[in-house]
């Protein structure tokens, strides 16, 4: 299997997310947030903000965004990018829902684990 | 019909205006003889530093020379220092022996300099600085060189300082306080001083408590209590003075720090006027000129028969009278509760301005560095001038005040690009200009976002929003309400109307029928309008967790590391061994890493794992135990003293009286948290002057506080109200938390809100209409019966689960080697 080819992994119920919420996939490279916007869309990233590490599974999750809350930084859920006049970038992990199951990308949550830069 | 006699002991500033006054009013009514302590003619004490700095001569700052008493037909004995009044037989007599009767007596004893007690005060080398012998004395000593140490950093400390250093001495200024002139400035400008003063060569040194004068018979040091020792030829104490009453005492007249006067100027004894540094009037005594001169006026006038002549203190003016330092202060410019300041900082050309306002009528002002305006100040101060129509310039001064149409943007587009706009984060308006034209902002949320200028505590947003209209123009159009965020461009007294009056009762109703621009809002708007609808319709309003902030969302407060706080109530701050024990069970079992006192009188278990909270409130609920809010925008704490159960100065039962309003009011939400306390008696060790609302118990009842503060900002509370019995104080603090859960913007402490709506409107409402009292009491009440519901045992029982548990554990990432 090369680098390139996802390698889906089965990590709950989309149901089980609530709307404008997050819920954790713990793994060994670290807990994944896992968002289900207010229109039913879901996205990953890893549940740390690029500013001061806080736990973005636990803002509040507006449009396709989520405002960390530790210190109101807003980062985008479609790409882990700081909004606003703030820089920084979480990494995202792809995500595909097959028959309301949430199935996430083991290949990038496996490059969570490697040191970035 | 022959002259009175009028006999003046003292030949001061004072008591020569009095006479010039009363030459003027009644020229022949008196025969006037006057007694000097020193061997001289009224000289302008005020010029003693432009004499000691050698810009003046004492020939130039004589008032009345010898030529005028004789013109005046006034006997002046010189050097005769008055030893004795006898007021039956009405006569003064003098050192010399000399004896002069009197039907009317001034005395104008002026004032002693205080002399520190400390080792070595008696030190030849050591002087004070009050007359015309100390100024020469300081010259002769000064003419040797060598080094001067001057013990405090007041007026008279730094003009003599400055004196001493023109006349070529090196110069050290010891100051007790923290900052120089603290009578007189502000702690930011007394920073700008001292670095003055420091720039012409003076050192200075603040908190310096002096411990000894060094030397044998000679000065030779000072050595201070921390052990730092300046040496110094000549030592200089301006501590401060003391009215000289010791003569007036001994005549028996009534004498507290000075000689005491009526309004009329008049002393215990009809007969003697007391004027100047000497006398007390209305609890004062006075040091600067102006007051002692407005006495002057009251004593020439009774003397010349008008009885209805009064003094009452008057604002006074300072300046500091050393040559390259500007520096104007006048009025009251302490901080108050009632008052509001408008500062403008000018670093780069070292400018501070101050003003104080209560009620839009300035009583205040500090300024350095620019002092032109200080008389047009000061004499809006004593007029008492309405000052609202020019508030937006008046720190400008008076060249802004064109006509009745001063234009504000006038006044900003002079401010220099180095003019300081946000106090908070240090942003000057040439940062906000060319962040604006840089990056090409065009909201004050970008220029919010970029500089952050008006970001933190917003007061300065106007001055802001005139810096992007001069970037900008007129594209620029300043909103006359400030938006909630940047979802709508109503603002938060907007949107709670139209609540009301649309019947909108559920956030996506608001934001369809307003219109938000965002599809749902963002974490600004939406807690705002989920507590709105908690607080406008009670049980009706399904509260939206997914719009509350985390630390509501799941009761408990999110720490830097993820982790969280648990603190349950202590009813009152009482606890007991069962309690205790139960929370040292839950410390062990869940090996939580920190405990901790808190300042609300409870106990602050830190760094629990989410995934634990459930079971650690469980624990804690079997005990009775509920949850504390320590995190919520809603009632906190109940803080009290022992009151009457123990304590031997109680005057009620405060601790009872902070459980009952405790249990009554727990689970309430308000616009942001509310803390109290209630406090046995006025010692006040629950410090219930601080809180959002706190009551003080008397022995009449209970006197109750509101919108005090002790957090980013610290303000004393005021008082609304007085209640005689418990019932009462429960229901006017009930009224006064419901009117604030109505009127309040979301954050927006009790404080800001009494400030924003005025205290007079609650104090209307709350306390001067029992009808409305009793109304927002009830509406109260209603909401309390949807609150009381402890969000830990809702959890316990299986309430939002998902939120304590992970959704899915991977043992993931296998394939990263």
């Amino acid at each position: 299997m090369n680098a390139m080819t996802a390698e889906w992994i089965d990590v709950g119920a989309e149901a089980d997310i609530p709307l404008r919420g997050a819920r954790v996939v713990r793994s060994l490279a670290g807990d994944i947030a896992v968002f289900r916007a207010a229109d039913g869309s879901v996205f990953a990233l890893r549940d740390r903000c690029p500013h001061k590490g806080g736990p973005l599974s636990q803002g509040i999750v507006h449009g396709h965004g989520v405002t960390c809350p530790l210190h109101n930084w807003v980062i985008s859920l479609e790409t882990g990018e700081a909004q606003g006049a703030d820089h920084g970038c979480t990494p995202r992990i792809p995500v595909q829902i097959t028959e309301g199951r949430v199935l996430l990308d083991a290949r990038a949550i496996a490059r969570l684990a490697v040191p970035h830069g | 019909m022959a002259k009175q006699k009028l006999v003046v002991v003292g030949n001061g500033m004072a008591p020569g205006r009095a006479l010039e006054k009363l030459f003027e009013l009644a020229p022949d009514a008196y025969e006037v003889t006057i007694f000097n302590a020193e061997p001289r003619v009224n000289y302008d004490r005020i010029m003693l530093s432009p004499v000691l700095s050698g810009e003046k001569t004492y020939e130039q700052i004589v008032i009345h020379g010898d030529g005028w008493y004789i013109e005046k037909g006034i006997t002046l004995y010189k050097g005769h220092k008055v030893t004795e009044i006898n007021r039956s037989a009405r006569t003064v007599t003098s050192e010399h022996g000399e004896t002069v009767s009197y039907d009317r007596l001034i005395i104008a004893t002026g004032s002693n300099p205080v002399i520190l007690p400390v080792p070595g005060h008696q030190l030849s080398g050591v002087l004070t600085y009050r007359d015309l012998d100390d100024v020469h004395a300081m010259m002769l000593a000064a003419k040797a060189g060598g080094r001067a140490v001057v013990i405090g950093g007041g007026l008279l400390g730094l003009e003599a300082a400055a004196g001493l250093q023109a006349q070529g001495m090196e110069v050290v200024v010891l100051h007790l306080m923290p900052t120089l002139m603290e009578r007189q400035l502000d702690p930011a400008a007394g920073y700008l001083l001292q670095k003055a003063v420091e720039a012409r060569g003076i050192k200075v040194h603040c908190k310096a408590n002096t411990h000894e004068i060094t030397g044998t018979d000679r000065v030779t040091g000072v050595r201070l209590d921390d052990g730092t020792i300046y040496p110094a030829d000549l030592v200089v104490m301006a501590v401060g003075i003391r009215p000289n009453a010791a003569l007036a005492k001994a005549a028996g007249l009534e004498v507290n720090r000075g000689i005491l006067v009526n309004p009329d100027m008049r002393t215990s004894d009809p007969a003697i006027f007391a004027l100047g540094e000497c006398a007390e009037a209305s609890g004062q005594v006075f040091g600067l000129v102006a007051p002692l001169y407005d006495m002057a006026g009251v004593v020439a006038k009774q003397l010349a028969g008008d009885a209805s002549a009064a003094f009452s203190p008057q604002a006074t003016a300072t300046k500091l009278k050393v040559t390259g330092i500007d520096l104007y202060s006048a009025g009251d410019f302490a901080d108050a509760k009632d008052r509001e300041e408008i500062v403008l900082r000018d670093p780069t050309r070292g400018v501070y301005k101050r003003l104080v306002l209560k009620d839009n009528i300035l009583i205040g002002a500090v300024l350095y560095g620019d002092t032109g305006d200080g008389p047009w100040f000061f004499d809006m101060i004593r007029r008492g001038t309405d000052i609202s129509e020019m508030r937006e310039t008046l720190i400008f001064g008076q060249g802004y005040q064109g006509g009745a149409l001063a234009d504000p943007m006038a006044a900003v587009a002079a401010l220099p690009d180095e003019a300081e706009i946000c106090g908070c984060n240090g942003v000057c308006k040439g940062k906000i200009t060319t962040t604006i034209a840089e990056l090409g902002l065009t909201s004050l949320d970008e220029v919010r976002a970029h500089t952050k200028a008006s970001a933190s505590c917003g007061s300065c947003t106007g001055l802001v929003e005139q810096v992007i209209r001069l970037s900008l123009g007129d594209s620029y159009n300043p909103a006359a309400v400030q938006p909630m965020c940047g979802c709508t461009d109503l603002g938060h007294d907007d949107v709670r109307r139209l609540i009301k009056a649309k019947e909108l009762k559920s956030i996506p109703a608001i934001m369809q029928e307003l219109g938000w621009k965002t599809s749902c809002g963002c974490a600004k708007c939406r807690p705002a309008l989920n507590y709105y609808l908690i607080c406008d319709w009670p049980g009706e309003y399904a509260d939206d967790s997914q719009s509350r902030y985390i630390n509501e969302r799941v009761h408990a407060n999110i720490q830097k590391d993820g982790t969280y706080s648990v603190v349950p109530r202590m009813w009152g701050g009482l606890t007991s061994a069962k309690e205790l024990r139960a929370i040292a069970d839950v410390v062990d079992k869940f090996a939580i890493p920190t405990v901790k006192v808190t300042g609300g009188q409870r106990i602050d278990l830190l760094g629990v794992k989410k995934e634990d909270l459930p079971a650690v409130w469980s624990d804690l609920n079997q005990a009775g135990m509920i949850s504390g809010a320590a995190y919520a925008k809603g009632l906190r704490t109940v803080k009290t003293c022992v009151g009457t159960d123990w304590c031997r100065f109680g005057t009620q039962d405060s601790t009872g009286l902070g459980v009952k309003i405790e249990k009554f009011m727990w689970g309430s939400w308000t616009p942001a948290k509310l803390k109290m306390a209630v406090s046995g008696c006025p010692r006040n060790c629950a410090e219930a002057t601080c809180k959002d609302i706190g009551v003080i118990c008397v022995d009449s009842g209970y006197e109750i506080h509101f919108a005090g503060a002790a957090g980013l900002d610290i303000h004393g509370t005021q008082v609304l109200g007085h209640a005689k019995t418990e019932d009462e104080t429960i229901e006017i603090i009930a009224a006064l938390t419901q009117l604030y859960r109505e009127q309040g913007r979301y954050l927006e402490r009790i404080y800001k809100w009494a400030k924003r709506v005025g205290t007079d409107s609650i104090k209307q409402a709350i306390i001067e209409d029992p009808a409305r009292r009793r109304m927002l009491f009830d509406r109260f009440v209603l909401s309390q019966r949807f609150a009381q519901i402890d969000p830990w045992a809702e959890r316990v029982a299986g309430k939002d689960a998902h939120e304590f548990a992970p959704i899915g554990t991977l043992s993931l990432p296998q394939a990263a080697e």
